[in-house]
């Protein structure tokens, strides 16, 4: 050490800079912490707007009537047989409670439009009622019938009143007819079951989610079984047993770059050689499903990979040096430490799969699904492409199904990633 | 008082114990890639001793002791040749399976590595997947025993089932140990056992190897030249991939043939 300067000046020399140093801490802290608020506002920002659209479509407008139940209508012959009982005319009977309810409208076209304030499934629903209770019929019952989508955007106020007495897609007489009947208190809003346990439909005030969920959960059954296993398969083989040498380089070269190809070039190969070579059925879950392993797998290899390579080397090194055969230190070791990172990656590839679009409108699961799929070869959709359907829609009334259907999609995915995590916490304590 | 080194082929070190090696190396080279990690390596090792490799870091002593139970195959680039016989055997021979050699030459290493298990799975782990038990009580046996004779069943008799990673860093090392020993294989290799433990903690495992050492052969790694001192019987100095000197450790250390010896133990190279 050369002694020439008094060590002093080091010291100065260090006081010198450490404002400089701390204040450059400081802002080090303060863009972090911008960079996070501006994150969780961006995301305060989505979820309220699609909570604040969606939210009302949970709720549906009905309109309490008093209903005939003409056995005239429902069962001309008398024969009182089930088959006949569901042929009855009930989109009559439920036109008659209408005009009941407005004994003073007079004229086709007010009729007509009286009918129109209630939906045409306010029919099936009156068949549902007989069809499970027919003593019903003959007697006289105020019913809570399904508004048409119009009447229900007045009633949530997304409808537009104008000066005219008018309102959007609402005539004159018919918002007098809703003012009278809001009066009697005879318009309200109940629990929207029928979003939540059915199919699509034309229309907004009928279509419901069930299917699409039902839908996504089959797919992504068919897309789990396939990417896990085989993604862990090839993960392990590569990490653990494969020689390192040009053809394992090449392998793990194209895995990365599968994982970069544009999902729909995963749908046209659905299309061409699962769909056109193999022959299987089109806008199903099965083949869906099996497009969305395609395109999960190279994110669970690369995940499955890094997880076995971040297990500490030692742990190897002591089961081999006991005498574990290298497939025992694989799966009595590396796996299970390994596994909870594996979990990690499948969810992220299998959150990815949940919200793709593109690669299943290239097999056709964009079809108009009105029946809840129960087999994994039933035609069916799933959540983001009816999302996508009914933002296309024009009808005022699927806005809100749009926005609640995105909600019903968070929560999927949520309930997935919850179970996950659940089943890692489960392997973890194991250990 | 004279004694024969083993660089003498004349003179094995049959003349000091009437017995035959329980290890003979015959002219070993281990390769990784084109360096030369050892070369022509000639030592035996007797049965029921302990025998010390000390040495300069990178001498090879660790890669030696890596040979013993085929450690090094794991290493792609690694080359081994030459002849390790193990009773009369060669371990490098086609018809010995490396699992079958590491229960018979079970190996502790530089770091604790207890398995994230609890300490009972961690010592029933090697019985289990050699099939040595037929019986959840035998098993139990096993594992008492292995603990009791790493001197760690008084410490851990009541927490069986806690993480063996639980433990302080002496214990794991002594749990390391006992899960080696779990196996009852016939040679313990140690790889700088004491390395990473405080004295108190070091002097149990030397009384320990001290104590193991009438059932088993102990092959052990140490910088430490009181270590070697303190727990060999016999020591070999490695430098630069040969083997310097073999003898008696007291000879050894008092009485070093090469000048090499006699600097690295007095500290003036290493």
């Amino acid at each position: 050490m050369n002694n020439d300067q008094p060590a002093i000046s080091i010291a100065d020399t260090v006081a010198k800079g450490l404002r400089r140093r701390r204040a450059a801490e400081i802002r080090l802290r303060i863009y972090g912490i911008a960079a996070i608020s501006f994150v969780l506002m961006a995301l305060v920002v989505l979820l309220g707007s699609i909570v604040s659209k969606g939210i009302s479509a949970f709720q549906q407008t009905h309109i309490a009537v008093l209903v005939n139940f003409d056995r005239e209508k429902i069962d001309p012959a008398g024969s009182g047989k089930i088959e006949d009982l569901r042929r009855g005319d009930y989109d009559g009977i439920a036109r008659n409670s209408m005009r009941a309810a407005f004994p003073g409208v007079s004229g086709r076209r007010n009729r007509r439009a009286l009918g129109k304030m209630i939906s045409s499934g306010a029919g099936d629903q009156l068949r549902e009622m007989v069809m499970a209770n027919p003593n019903l019929i003959g007697t006289r019952q105020r019913v809570w019938l399904l508004a048409s989508d119009e009447i229900d955007m007045l009633n949530k106020g997304y409808a537009r009143r104008k000066p005219d007495g008018s309102a959007t897609k609402v005539s004159r007489r018919q918002v007098a007819w809703y003012d009278a009947l809001v009066v009697k208190g005879a318009v309200e809003r109940h629990l929207n079951w029928r979003f939540l346990t059915g199919g699509d439909s034309r229309e907004p005030e009928q279509a419901g989610v069930w299917a699409a969920v039902v839908g996504s959960a089959l797919t992504m059954i068919i897309t789990l079984m396939l990417a896990f296993p085989l993604g862990v398969a090839a993960a392990i083989y590569l990490q653990e047993f494969a020689p390192k040498n040009r053809w394992t380089d090449i392998i793990e070269v194209n895995i990365n770059n599968l994982a970069a190809v544009p999902s729909i070039v995963f749908g046209l190969l659905g299309l061409t050689v699962i769909l056109g070579f193999f022959g299987l059925p089109r806008s199903t879950p099965l083949v869906g499903g099996i497009v969305l392993a395609l395109m999960t797998l190279p994110t669970v290899i690369i995940a499955s990979r890094a997880a076995l390579m971040s297990v500490p080397p030692s742990i190897r090194e002591a089961a081999r040096g006991l005498g574990a055969s290298s497939s025992q230190v694989v799966f009595h070791h590396v796996l299970p430490l390994a596994m909870p990172g594996i979990m990690t990656g499948t969810i992220i590839g299998m959150a990815r799969a949940l919200g793709e679009t593109a690669p299943l409108l290239m097999i056709g699961m964009v079809a108009f699904i009105v029946d809840v799929p129960s087999k994994f070869e039933d035609a069916a959709t799933v959540l983001p492409v009816q999302i996508y359907l009914w933002a296309d829609s024009p009808e005022r009334g699927f806005v809100e199904k749009t926005a609640a259907a995105t909600m019903i999609l968070l929560v999927f995915l949520l309930a997935m990633n919850a179970a996950a995590i659940l089943l890692r916490k489960k392997f973890e304590r194991k250990w | 008082m004279e004694f024969v080194t083993d660089l003498d082929t004349s003179g094995p070190p049959d003349s000091i114990l009437p017995t035959t090696p329980k290890i003979i190396t015959e002219g070993l080279n281990v390769f990784y890639g084109d360096n030369q990690a050892l070369i022509s390596v000639n030592l035996n090792i007797n049965e029921n001793e302990v025998t010390a490799l000390i040495g300069p870091s990178g001498c090879g002593k660790s890669t030696y002791l890596r040979c013993l139970n085929r450690m090094n195959d794991d290493i792609e680039i690694c080359r081994v040749d030459g002849r390790i016989l193990l009773d009369g055997e060669d371990i490098y021979g086609r018809q010995l399976d490396p699992v079958q050699l590491r229960a018979r030459v079970g190996m502790v290493f530089q770091k604790p590595n207890p398995f994230p298990k609890s300490i009972f799975d961690n010592v029933a782990y090697g019985p289990k997947i050699h099939g040595l038990v037929r019986h959840k009580a035998d098993l139990e046996e096993i594992v008492m025993n292995s603990l009791e004779r790493a001197g760690l069943a008084n410490e851990v008799r009541d927490r069986l089932h806690e993480p063996g990673t639980s433990l302080s860093g002496g214990q794991q090392q002594r749990l390391c140990i006992a899960r080696a020993i779990a196996v009852q294989p016939e040679v313990i290799l140690m790889d700088e056992p004491c390395s990473a433990l405080d004295p108190i903690a070091t002097a149990k495992i030397e009384e320990l190897i001290d104590e193991l050492r009438q059932n088993y052969t102990i092959i052990i790694v140490t910088h430490s030249m009181q270590q070697a001192a303190r727990v060999s019987q016999r020591t070999a100095f490695f430098h630069l991939g040969e083997i310097v000197e073999i003898g008696e450790t007291a000879q050894i250390f008092t009485n070093p043939r090469d000048e090499r010896t006699q600097g690295y133990i007095t500290g003036r190279f290493g």
